[in-house]
């Protein structure tokens, strides 16, 4: 509709999650002083102690925004949206956005600020979610915080860091239960952030076709009908449901404090052949209508029937937004993926209610 | 026929419009150029400039930027440090009477007067939009659920209006009995001073960023629809149980600035492509000003006379539109 609306002018905004003395500030430092000839507006919460060299820097408090149109999940970042207007006064100053977070922050409306405000939507888009976390302290504060389990589930990247302060076992549990928590994040080991910055920025991660041609992973786990955690407690009978990565993390590990665990955040991969969309869509508005509370992180690719185009398609929380990619290529298999993270869904119903969707 | 004299921009147009007989541009790079007699252009700010508003009498031109400093710019390209706040980003300013100047950054809003006494007005949550009331100085701060009234002259208490939700843009009608604020949703939200009653003005397809009282506050002009939604505040109830008037409806792009004549009941109309029409309240007559451009109307300003009205885009296009040769 608008001419500033076309992909090509969006600025791409890659989004710092993670705990205090995670790193955030680190790997910020360490993008900024990398000569890749980018030019970065960066967005923080509170100008920490460590100085961040960047001519355009931003303070930004934090603004919970709820929307009024009866959707307790519906909140943006009142603020970025205001910063976000504010830099496009000088478009030609900067090529990309990087906001960072505070150590507690939520990642939820910050990630649908760039979906839920139109004008912000108009002239940015969300590249990916990077999740700093601390090797030796990550597994206590998953057990300790929901905000450190949705910093996981949220990310599409996520930067192992500290590993030279832990041990190769203990850093394998590590991975293993950050999987469990969201398989479809790309996992990067480092120390002090030491990471090549093309694996961090300009990722097009909400651009699914990266990360299933990216990580390996992906497509492995997409033969499984269920990705569950370790602390996945459901009782329906699946062949192969659990994450053959999980399996020994919980060794010499006690973080269940009681049977059901509220904190806990699964995964589920669905998989079908063609789609009918007058099944899928009305389908998927009830799904996120019903379960969008619970619903972190939602990402497919679809396959419709008779139409020679994918159709990708993403969420967070209740908002859902899908658009046609590019044709089917003639050696890819026309198939359909949805992936949900979220807290206490539904799988079984998930599973059968998505199955229902095939076009006959 | 109208005529555009093009001005040459360095960047988005966050403010165009006249002080007095001289044209204004204001760009977010940081240059304004004033084009009366000559042309003069000045960079007070470090770097970016967030916003610029006229002073009341036309004397001058307040301007806010990334550097934390408020200046007060004259015509001849003169230009004083009215207020710094360091690290702060300044993007909300307003003029008032008197010479005070409101300025904002997160959740405190702060007043100077023109005898160089500063007053803070602190907040819960962020403030969205400052305006000055017409008469008195007394600032109106819209913020997350509702407006909060300031006298900034003195210590009296402040009144609160609520409605839940987000408030941005504000404005005082210009006999001072409502004042009007845009909110994140696509609405615009209402209050009689007099007893609070409140008021909801929706159907907007966008958020409304530009609106303008018609000549004696009759009507307000607004943009976020695909024409100019003009909303009558005649009568005693203003614009409840009321329908609005349209103007200059485009089944292709969204309204994005709009600036009533300050003599006819006429609107000049800005859209998302860079059109600009102008629009007779009375019979819906349209006259074009300018064709579509690279990109959509930021702002607009009348000069006093209604004879010339200076445009900017967010692509750096700027002009003058005389509707006289």
């Amino acid at each position: 509709m608008s001419a500033t609306q076309d992909a090509q002018a969006q600025i791409p905004v890659t989004v710092l999650t993670g705990y205090l003395g995670a790193g955030k500030t680190t790997l910020l430092n360490r993008i900024l002083t990398e000569n890749h000839g980018q030019r970065y507006a960066v967005i923080v919460n509170e100008f920490g102690e460590v100085g961040i060299d960047n001519d355009l820097l931003v303070e930004s408090d934090e603004e919970i925004f709820e929307m009024n149109n009866g959707c307790i999940c519906c909140t943006v970042r009142g603020d970025l949206i205001r910063t976000v207007q504010n830099l496009m006064k000088r478009k030609g100053a900067f090529d990309a956005i990087i906001v960072e977070t505070t150590g507690v922050a939520d990642p939820a409306p910050v990630a649908q600020t760039f979906f839920m405000d139109d004008d912000v939507r108009a002239s940015a888009k969300l590249d990916a979610v990077v999740a700093v976390v601390d090797a030796r302290h990550v597994l206590q504060r998953l057990e300790d915080t929901e905000e450190a389990e949705d910093q996981v589930a949220f990310a599409d990247v996520i930067l192992i860091n500290k590993t030279d302060l832990v041990s190769e076992e203990e850093l394998a549990n590590v991975e293993a239960r950050i999987r469990a928590i969201n398989p479809y994040a790309i996992q990067h080991r480092s120390e002090r952030c030491g990471v090549d910055i093309a694996k961090v920025l300009d990722r097009g991660a909400f651009d699914l076709d990266r990360i299933l041609s990216l990580d390996p992973h992906f497509l492995e786990h997409g033969h499984h009908a269920h990705e569950c955690g370790p602390t996945c407690d459901h009782d329906h009978h699946h062949g192969h449901g659990h994450d053959h990565h999980s399996h020994d993390h919980d060794h010499g590990h006690h973080h269940h404090h009681h049977d059901e665990d509220p904190h806990s955040v699964k995964s589920i991969s669905l998989k079908a052949g063609d789609l009918n969309p007058d099944m899928f869509f009305p389908w998927i508005n009830q799904v996120t209508q019903v379960q969008g509370p619970n619903i972190l992180r939602m990402k497919g690719i679809l396959s419709f029937k008779d139409d020679p185009q994918r159709y990708v398609i993403q969420g967070v929380h209740m908002i859902v937004e899908g658009d046609h990619q590019r044709d089917w290529k003639a050696d890819e298999p026309r198939e359909s993926r949805l992936v949900f993270i979220g807290r206490d869904l539904n799988w079984d119903v998930l599973k059968d209610s998505f199955q229902a969707c095939a076009a006959q | 026929m109208p005529t555009v004299a093009p001005a040459d921009m360095d960047g988005f147009v966050v403010r165009a419009g006249f002080l007095n007989e001289c044209a204004y541009f204001a760009s977010g790079e940081g240059e304004i150029v004033f084009s009366g007699q000559g042309e003069k252009k000045v960079k007070p700010h470090k770097s970016g400039l967030l916003a610029a508003e006229p002073v009341v009498d036309g004397t001058g031109l307040i301007t806010s930027g990334d550097d934390g400093c408020i200046y007060a710019c004259a015509a001849d390209g003169s230009h004083e440090l009215v207020a710094e706040r360091p690290r702060k980003w300044i993007d909300l300013i307003a003029a008032g009477p008197s010479g005070a100047v409101a300025f904002a950054s997160g959740r405190t809003a702060w007043v100077r007067l023109a005898d160089g006494r500063e007053k803070e007005f602190a907040h819960e949550r962020a403030v969205g939009g400052l305006a000055f009331a017409p008469k008195g100085v007394r600032l109106a701060v819209s913020r997350y659920d509702g407006a909060t009234l300031w006298w900034a002259g003195t210590d009296g208490a402040p009144v609160e209006l609520t409605w839940k939700g987000a408030h941005l843009g504000i404005s005082f009608s210009p006999d001072g009995k409502y004042l009007v604020t845009a909110m994140q949703e696509n609405a615009l939200h209402g209050w009689r001073l007099t007893d609070s009653q409140d008021m909801r003005m929706t159907g907007y397809p966008a958020k409304v960023k530009s609106f303008s009282w018609s000549v004696k506050g009759r009507y307000l002009a607004t943009s976020g629809a695909n024409a100019a939604i003009l909303w009558p505040f005649f009568g005693k109830t203003g614009p409840m149980g009321q329908s609005p008037l349209q103007l200059g409806t485009r089944g292709d792009a969204l309204v994005t600035s709009v600036v009533c004549h300050p003599k006819e009941d006429v609107v000049a109309v800005g859209y998302q492509d860079g059109m600009i029409m102008m629009c007779r309240f009375a019979d819906n007559a349209e006259v074009l000003l300018r064709r579509p451009g690279k990109g959509p109307v930021s702002s607009m300003g009348w000069d006093a006379e209604g004879v010339r009205l200076a445009f900017g885009t967010e692509a750096a296009e700027a002009g003058i539109v005389s509707l006289q040769d």
